[in-house]
């Protein structure tokens, strides 16, 4: 590559790894990503749409806050993007690629919907709550352990695996509902009768506090439990864990079959506290979504309560953007695309320090 | 019969172009999730590139150009795609699955507007020259339908995948590639610009993809959008696995999965069993995953490094 003879120069760049930084550093890194975001899609939206960038934020906000019933829809929402994002959580922590959320959720669902169908009405509406919570559950699971063991024994690909696990998911939805689907149209009836009770008179508050509850008890998992330890050592180096004794397989099969359990959960949580029904599309990306906002946070369960936010509050406002100003539906996908694309961009320069030849250690931000 | 098969070609090579941009970029260490949105990109850049030369040519095709802009079109979005993941994973280092699961969001977003802002005859006028087969085709009978009837995107396809599986095997650059692939660290020591070869890789194998969303719609769907072409980008990424990452093997595989996702249409079957059936693709590709990681063989297994990147202070 380098020629003997040349003489050595320094590199115009170079970038060293930080050691440590500081809590408000790196929330400052961020939040000026944010802004270069929402600028740069500004210009873009003006460029594009030839709209006024303001108004487009105006009324993204409107969006997420503008009535009682949207500020609901974004807590529930959110509330079920945390679902996932805490499911795929320690899978990711081990280094475990669970791509499979989105299937594992779909099954979950499918599961709830024909626990509905086929003996909703065979017994009392209390034990049938408990029976479909726990056929959700260990389906999910069963969806998680099937890759989780083939990984454990065989090495195999776990990404590729559970990808593909989404779209057998996927197709035996819309096979049960061809064949429950009395009409022909492919499509279940609701099924309102079997829907969760609401508290307080509100539908979403359930399903709130479930995955406010499971956050909490997810953190206390990760953070101070001899299991969620284990789940760390083994993403670290799973020598190490092999080393002081680990059981390497166990860990895998047994994180995975939490992973899967908790999407069960939340395909629970989007079918009988939600639309009573399924089809190909309830969970709607979410799945790998989730993805994003544990990665986002770190795979920390309380930071993940506000990237999930962040989320769906441009979800919805992307959605009130194109409704309010007749733009094209894709306009909100650029937008989160872009904001996210930034986010990720900046936590290069919360890793890593960058110096210019020449100039004392200059900062430099996203 | 022969139609059936003549429908699997053309679907199935949709789905080459895809996974073996897919297996150039995945030979190079990027597990690029973002191909679904890169199709999308590129497909949109090529409708958009017709629908102007349509407009600027004022109706007058010249069939060449029509054909050739299109494609370079296409090819400069993919690659553009391709950089934009590249730059997020080389050059800031970001996680290799989330950079590319955005740029799907992303792409598929992108796409949607480009082509809702274009009229659809200014690009539909373009399909018919993609589709222009040998004109003697039709007097061969059935060798003639089965082997000669397509387009110039299917032979373009079968060409790519054979030209990357040499350069791949058989030549230097191709060696380098691997290397880089299996062991960024020693490819590195051995003096190899890792960045360089991910960086190239990757725009190549994006643009190549792209030209899989352009093949589906001006030659499988006669020049009609058609809002599916990110599940056929996650088809594709399954194909590159049970192609064990050989695109010329690539070619049976993908005649094959063509063959399963037509299927259903030909089989005088019931809808729900059409379901079952379009789940095949999927069952068979988790399969072929299975026993390849059972087997163990070196020959069939994913980049040693595949889906990590590489930081050269950290060896």
């Amino acid at each position: 590559m380098s020629k003997p003879d040349t003489i050595k120069k320094e590199p115009l760049i170079h970038i060293t790894k930080r050691d440590a930084i500081s809590w408000q550093k790196s929330m400052l890194i961020r939040a000026i990503a944010i802004v270069c975001a929402l600028l740069f899609t500004a210009v873009i939206i003006t460029i594009l749409a030839k709209q006024n960038p303001f108004k487009v934020y105006a009324s993204m906000f409107s969006g997420a806050f503008g009535t009682p019933r949207r500020i609901w829809n974004l807590l529930n929402g959110t509330c079920i993007l945390l679902g996932i994002a805490l499911a795929v959580t320690p899978a990711f922590r081990m280094k475990f690629w669970n791509c499979g959320a989105e299937g594992q959720t779909l099954i979950g669902a499918l599961a709830a919907a024909a626990c509905m169908y086929l003996f909703g009405d065979k017994m009392p509406l209390p034990l049938f709550f408990v029976v479909m919570t726990l056929i959700c559950i260990v389906v999910g699971a069963i969806w998680g352990l099937i890759p989780a063991i083939f990984k454990a024994f065989f090495n195999t690909n776990e990404t590729l695996f559970t990808l593909m696990m989404n779209y057998i998911a996927m197709q035996l939805i819309s096979f049960f509902m061809l064949i429950w689907g009395k009409d022909g149209s492919g499509t279940l009836p609701n099924m309102p009768e079997f829907r969760f009770p609401k508290i307080a008179g509100n539908e979403f508050l359930l399903a709130i506090i479930a995955v406010l509850i499971v956050c909490g008890l997810m953190y206390v998992y990760l953070r101070y439990s001899k299991q969620g330890y284990e789940i760390s050592v083994v993403g670290e180096s799973e020598n190490t864990a092999k080393y002081i004794g680990i059981n390497v397989k166990k860990v895998i099969i047994r994180t995975m079959i939490i992973s899967g359990a908790l999407c069960g959960f939340v395909g629970l949580l989007l079918v009988a506290n939600g639309s009573c029904t399924v089809n190909t599309a309830i969970v709607d990306g979410r799945g790998f979504t989730a993805i994003m906002v544990s990665w986002l946070a770190k795979f920390n369960p309380l930071y993940m309560i506000l990237t999930a936010f962040l989320i769906i509050f441009l979800q919805c406002g992307a959605a009130q953007i194109s409704t309010d100003l007749r733009l094209d539906k894709s306009i909100g996908d650029i937008t989160t695309g872009i904001i996210l694309l930034f986010i990720i961009g900046c936590e290069f320069f919360i890793h890593y320090k960058v110096h210019f030849r020449k100039k004392t250690k200059e900062e430099h931000d996203a | 019969m022969i139609a059936f098969l003549v429908s699997a070609i053309r679907f199935g090579m949709t789905l080459l172009f895809g996974s073996t941009g897919e297996t150039i970029t995945e030979k190079s260490g990027h597990l690029n999730l973002g191909i679904p949105g890169t199709m999308c990109v590129g497909a949109a850049s090529g409708c958009v590139a017709a629908s102007l030369y349509y407009t600027a040519a004022s109706g007058n095709l010249n069939p060449v150009l029509a054909v050739l802009i299109p494609l370079l079109a296409t090819f400069a979005g993919g690659a553009l795609m391709g950089l934009i993941y590249s730059f997020m994973t080389v050059t800031l280092r970001a996680n290799q699955n989330v950079t590319g699961l955005v740029l799907t969001t992303l792409g598929v977003g992108i796409s949607d507007y480009m082509v809702a802002g274009i009229e659809p005859h200014t690009y539909s006028s373009a399909s018919i020259f993609f589709t222009t087969s040998l004109p003697f085709a039709k007097h061969l009978g059935w060798f003639g339908e089965l082997f000669l009837s397509y387009g110039i995107m299917i032979y373009l396809a079968i060409v790519i995948a054979i030209v990357s599986s040499l350069v791949l095997n058989k030549t230097k650059l191709g060696l380098h590639l691997r290397a880089v692939g299996e062991s960024p660290a020693t490819a590195d020591a051995a003096g190899i610009n890792v960045t360089a070869y991910r960086y190239g890789a990757t725009c190549i194998g994006c643009g190549i993809a792209g030209l899989g969303g352009l093949t589906f719609v001006m030659d499988y769907m006669l020049g009609n959008w058609e809002y599916v072409i990110d599940s056929i980008g996650w088809l594709a990424v399954a194909l590159v696995i049970f192609t064990v990452w050989r695109p010329n093997f690539g070619i049976l595989c993908s005649i094959i999965f063509g063959a399963f996702y037509v299927a259903s249409s030909y089989l005088n079957i019931d809808l729900a069993a059409k379901a079952l059936f379009k789940m095949l693709p999927y069952v068979v590709t988790t399969i072929v995953l299975i026993i390849i990681s059972m087997m163990n063989r070196k020959e069939d297994q994913p980049p040693a490094s595949l889906g990590l990147n590489y930081y050269r202070e950290e060896r």
